[in-house]
């Protein structure tokens, strides 16, 4: 075996170490599953031992769960329907023989246990955890397109009852050891460093080799389902995941399913059933999409994927914010988290300190909740300098710009910015839609002269784009992001254009509900229809959100820019009535599509005198074909994005969709969704959608030649790579 | 094929279904038993002659379980070849074993068959029994599952009734239903509830209240609003999406009152009829029952009642008086709303609000009730429905002789 070392001691008590090698992090791979059982046999079989502890070798954690790469490669779903279910149970069978074997066996958990790891762990009779308050427990398979299927649905709802598991499983949250005592998941919690020799005390005082649910007078905390007290649990808990889920998500459901199904029968076959719904889950295209973007992708583009390979790693130490609202103060606070100097610019000192006081009030947050020490807070609330003098500006490796969406007062603060710049630095742009290479004309360095597009509210979004002016070099590219993975945020790079990647996208997901509107359909129907989609919110509020008179202010804009060929949206009209006659400008004003005066807000009643509604009846049938209207036009404009070069990597387009502007989370993303469905398939429907509601549903030749080829854009990306 | 008729109805009056309920110390099998013993005994019914009891009960389990029907015909005296059946469609399982006991003598399986139903709601709290439809995520999650009372509120959100609406329905409902009683509408099938020394414990419905107004209504909360803020209100709007928001009207003022009682309905042929010397006093014209969409769950009257006109070629004005069970006030408002029927011609002696509705009977007991105000008010035809669980609905046409 090479993941799993075997010390028996005086006493009998074999000690596993698991310790995957040449991995910083214990992961269940395809090699530990296949060694899993063969540890079992040695504890089960070998008379020498009388116990068995099992502990990690590595600093880094416990075991962070299964390999999502081997996974995703088909490590369990590669052949058969037979063959999967039976790489499936390979470890759920092991891990029952485990806790059925007639020996004591403990778990001395010395770092993070997720997933896999912990559901290895509930296998044990007995669990003890250091008193680490970085060790996390959980099991967070949800969140990827997956739920546990090493047992966790069967033992942690035997252990802490239906509701406790069904929320920590559906909602993949993790706990702190001493949570994870307090609700029921582990017995012990210990100074860390102590684990193994706690475990051993355990099995020589006498530790039981039986677990609770092996036990005849077993029963299920709070109840099963047909229970008088457990019933709730399902009969709220089915409505709360559908609330959560929008019916998107098959591993909700098959979670639920397991539970249920699973808690009304012995564990044996309890794991069976868990064991299907587990590889059904596996199987479906929405968890192979959201394992590759949200897990797989995600992480190779926060490790730097796209960075420059040969330009030498930096380390930016000081960076310049200009511009203290809203989003200049929330840039300063992840800087500052981040531990870089950081200097926060105004044009007048209350606006910039008024910026720092955001960033205080983060922080403090953060000191509240035992996430920051006291020493640690003043430190990073000192490196954060808020002023209106741009002398500060000297020695920073970076300045990003968040000043007002105006060209001349852009022109300006670059201007004065770039002269107390040393050579090298780089000067970013934090511009969501004016075009790179038209603000780069004001600077005298547009080599090293970015857009890095922040999302906000800045702490919580986790995607940063990069914008490559016609003149920005690979040097500032790199600078960037480093920059970027400094601050832990998920990079990607795109090109110049009109709305870059992520606005442009964004931005027909929002027109398109206008659209609608203009079609007749009821207010209601377009926002819950966008809701529905897995979108965070339905397109009329999004646009009471983004301000009508913004948006009024961008189509001028674009009319100037385009001249003949400007076509103005449908529904254009009615939001520039709303905001020229009716004062109405989205949220900002309380007065919007929405009336904002009571919480919660209700849709403005004159809008059904503005537009008139015809379509206020719907049928499941209808739904299903506007989500699909809703996720097509936005997967069309980013084909276009891509035929166009703005985009040219299906990582960064899934992944940046999803992180940006919320796009379907269960789709694994919009070239994911057209890839799945096949191009070919894709072509017909927005052709369809094309004749039935206008061009701008016509796909782009790049899909009709991939139709006519058979290709996927992950297909053609892979196929690049490999021929450079 | 043989005709069916009504030759005789009766039900017990409806106790309030809680612990000081007049019937709480009434067992469920004690009801239907009453109800058979009436049947018999004011009918001179020679019992060998009827074929089966078919008994209504919604949640069949404790005292309820094991085939009631079965234990009552043995408990009541009646003769031992009787054989006897539970059976549940939920809220119209009552009208489901009239139309069972009536198909039975139209193919000739039966020359007498009772149908009706039993419901001891103090004693068999309503969900005893179960169930996987909202419990099971494999038939919950697909089918949107909400309880009644949120599609009950969200019939009233889509069709446009606020809570004055519903309350003013209900305020006739009470007027209706106290205006029956005082007239003795009621008299001639509703005998008293007898205790265990055979000392009438109740003769009366016991939860009109004929002062009812739209103030004291007004004051109620409504019952399904924290349920439906929890969750379930979102699961319904996935199903209903062009609807901005859930209205919660709906407030036991408002809606069906929990009670417990039993009825019962003595259907045979008109051959059967004659060898005992009973006389027919309705015929069944038809009956039916249809599947509708069972999130909003309530709307299935409307979809039957279409259905049921339509195969015996009758149309609405065809039908002189309309009984739907009052289990919402929104369920009646959107009846009338969608096959444009008149209030003063329908449950024009009250209903559910005001009387109750004891689950597995009241099919049979609103069958009851519209034939006695069918012969009171000299009118010949009507159509009995009501909304089910599940998005059912199930109706039947009957038609004086």
């Amino acid at each position: 075996m090479e993941n799993f070392k075997i010390d028996v001691d005086a006493d009998g008590i074999a000690l596993v170490t698991f310790d995957v090698p040449g991995r910083s992090m214990n992961t269940l791979t395809g090699s530990v599953m296949a060694e899993i059982p063969q540890v079992v046999e040695r504890i089960k079989t070998d008379d020498a031992i009388k116990g068995a502890v099992l502990t990690s070798g590595k600093t880094s954690g416990f075991c962070a769960g299964a390999d999502l790469g081997d996974m995703a490669a088909g490590m369990l779903t590669g052949g058969s329907l037979q063959d999967a279910y039976d790489a499936g149970w390979k470890l759920n069978g092991a891990l029952r023989a485990l806790e059925t074997c007639g020996k004591p066996v403990a778990a001395a958990i010395n770092g993070l246990a997720l997933g896999g790891g912990l559901e290895l762990t509930l296998a044990c009779h007995y669990r003890v955890v250091g008193d680490n308050p970085k060790i996390q427990l959980g099991l967070p398979e949800i969140k990827v397109g997956l739920f546990p299927g090493g047992g966790g649905t069967q033992r942690l709802t035997r252990l802490v009852g239906v509701q406790a598991a069904m929320m920590a499983m559906s909602e993949g949250k993790s706990f702190r050891p001493n949570d994870a005592k307090g609700a029921g998941i582990v017995h012990e919690v210990v100074p860390a460093g102590t684990e193994v020799e706690a475990a051993k005390a355990w099995i020589k005082g006498g530790g039981k080799a039986q677990q609770p649910w092996d036990d005849k007078v077993y029963k299920l905390p709070g109840g099963g389902p047909y229970h008088p007290a457990g019933i709730q649990n399902f009969l709220v808990g089915n409505a709360m995941l559908r609330k959560q889920s929008y019916g998107n998500y098959p591993a909700v459901l098959n979670l639920m399913k397991a539970v249920y199904e699973g808690v009304q029968v012995p564990m044996d076959a309890a794991l069976r059933i868990e064991t299907r719904y587990f590889i059904k889950t596996l199987m479906t295209p929405q968890a192979q999409g959201m394992i590759r973007s949200l897990f797989l992708s995600k992480q190779e583009l926060d490790k730097g994927a796209v960075r420059p390979k040969d330009v030498p790693q930096s380390d930016p130490k000081k960076v310049t914010v200009l511009g203290a609202g809203m989003m200049g103060a929330g840039i300063a606070y992840v800087n500052a988290l981040a531990g870089i100097e950081t200097v926060l610019i105004d044009r007048d000192q209350e606006s910039a300190d008024k910026g720092k006081a955001h960033v205080e009030e983060l922080l403090k947050k953060r000191l509240s909740r035992g996430q920051l020490t006291q020493d640690k807070y003043d430190a990073l609330l000192a490196s954060v300098i808020a002023t209106t003098d741009y002398d500060h500006i000297k020695g920073s490796d970076l300045v990003i710009e968040a000043v007002f969406e105006n060209r001349e007062i852009k022109a300006d603060v670059t201007r004065r910015a770039e002269a107390q710049l040393t050579p090298g630095a780089v000067f970013g742009s934090n511009t969501s839609t004016l075009p790179i290479t038209g603000l780069a004309e004001a600077s005298v360095r547009p080599e090293d002269f970015i857009g890095i597009h922040f999302f906000s509210p800045v702490d919580k979004m986790m995607l940063v784009e990069i914008i490559m002016g016609a003149k920005t070099g690979q040097a500032a590219l790199a600078k960037a992001l480093d920059y970027v993975m400094k601050i832990k945020k998920t990079p990607i790079v795109v090109q110049d254009g009109r709305g870059f990647y992520t606005s442009r996208c964004f931005g027909t997901y929002v027109a398109e509900g206008l659209a609608m509107l203009e079609e007749g359909y009821a207010p209601a129907l377009i926002d819950n229809i966008g809701r529905m989609t897995g979108m965070p919110r339905g397109p009329l509020e999004m646009h009471d959100d983004v301000a009508l008179d913004l948006s009024v202010k961008i189509a001028k804009q674009t009319k100037e820019d385009l001249g003949d060929a400007y076509v103005p949206l449908p529904g254009w009209k009615i939001v520039q009535t709303m905001v020229e006659d009716l004062g109405r400008y989205g949220r900002k004003n309380g007065k919007g599509f929405y009336d904002y005066d009571q919480k919660p807000k209700t849709l403005w009643k004159g809008l059904s005198e503005l537009v008139p509604v015809t379509i206020n009846d719907s049928t499941p049938e209808m739904i299903e074909d506007q989500k699909r209207r809703l996720i097509f036009r936005q997967a069309v404009e980013v084909a276009r994005c891509w035929e166009e070069g703005v985009i040219d990597d299906p990582r960064e387009a899934d992944v940046g969709a999803i992180l940006a502007w919320g796009f379907a989370p269960w789709t694994g993303g919009p070239i994911t969704y057209i890839d799945q469905m096949g191009a070919k398939a894709f072509v017909e429907q927005a052709d369809a959608y094309a004749a039935k509601y206008g061009e701008r549903f016509t796909p782009p030749q790049l899909l009709r030649d991939m139709a006519a080829r058979g290709e996927t854009f992950y297909g053609r990306f892979t196929g690049a790579k490999a021929a450079a | 094929m043989t005709d069916a008729y009504i030759y005789d109805a009766v039900r017990t009056p409806r106790g309030k279904g809680k612990k000081d309920g007049s019937l709480h110390e009434i067992t469920a099998l004690s009801l239907a038993t009453q109800v058979l013993e009436n049947l018999r005994d004011r009918n001179g019914l020679d019992t060998s002659k009827v074929d089966d009891v078919i008994l209504g009960c919604v949640s069949p389990v404790g005292e309820q379980g094991a085939d009631i029907a079965r234990t009552a015909v043995l408990n009541s005296g009646w003769a031992q070849t009787v054989a006897g059946v539970q059976i549940n469609r939920f809220c119209a399982s009552g009208l489901e074993a009239v139309n069972m006991a009536a198909a039975k003598v139209k193919s000739g399986e039966a020359d007498f068959a009772v149908g009706g139903g039993v419901e001891a709601m103090s004693r068999v709290p309503m969900g005893s029994d179960g169930g996987a439809w909202p419990v099971d995520p494999s038939s919950a999650f697909p089918t949107y599952f909400v309880p009644q009372g949120v599609s009950a509120d969200m019939i009233a959100s889509k069709w446009g009734f606020s809570r004055d609406d519903v309350d003013a329905y209900a305020v006739e409902s009470h007027k209706r239903s106290a205006k029956s009683w005082a007239e003795g509408r009621f008299n001639k099938s509703v005998v008293p509830v007898k205790d265990q020394l055979g000392l009438t414990i109740l003769d009366h419905d016991e939860t009109i209240r004929p002062n009812t107004d739209m103030q004291t209504l007004g004051a109620l909360n409504p019952s399904f609003a924290m349920m439906g803020e929890m969750a379930f209100d979102a699961v319904i709007h996935q199903r209903y999406p062009e609807v901005e928001r859930v209205n919660h009207v709906h407030t036991p003022g408002n809606s069906s009152g929990i009670v417990d009682g039993s009825a019962g309905v003595l259907i045979g042929s008109l051959e059967a009829g004659k060898a005992l010397g009973l006389k027919p006093r309705a015929k069944i014209r038809g009956a039916a029952s249809i599947g509708s969409e069972p999130s909003i769950m309530l709307t299935g009257p409307e979809f039957v009642a279409n259905k049921l006109l339509g195969k015996l070629g009758m149309s609405t004005s065809d039908i002189d008086l309309w009984e739907l069970n009052e289990a919402f006030a929104a369920v009646v408002l959107r009846f009338m709303q969608a096959l444009d029927i008149p209030h003063d011609q329908i449950n024009v002696c009250g209903g559910a609000i005001a009387m109750g509705h004891p689950l597995g009977a009241t099919g049979a007991m609103i069958t009851g009730v519209v034939l006695d105000e069918l012969e009171r008010s000299d009118k010949e035809t009507a159509l009995i429905t009501l909304c089910i669980g599940g998005g059912m609905g199930t109706a039947t046409v009957i038609e004086r002789v």
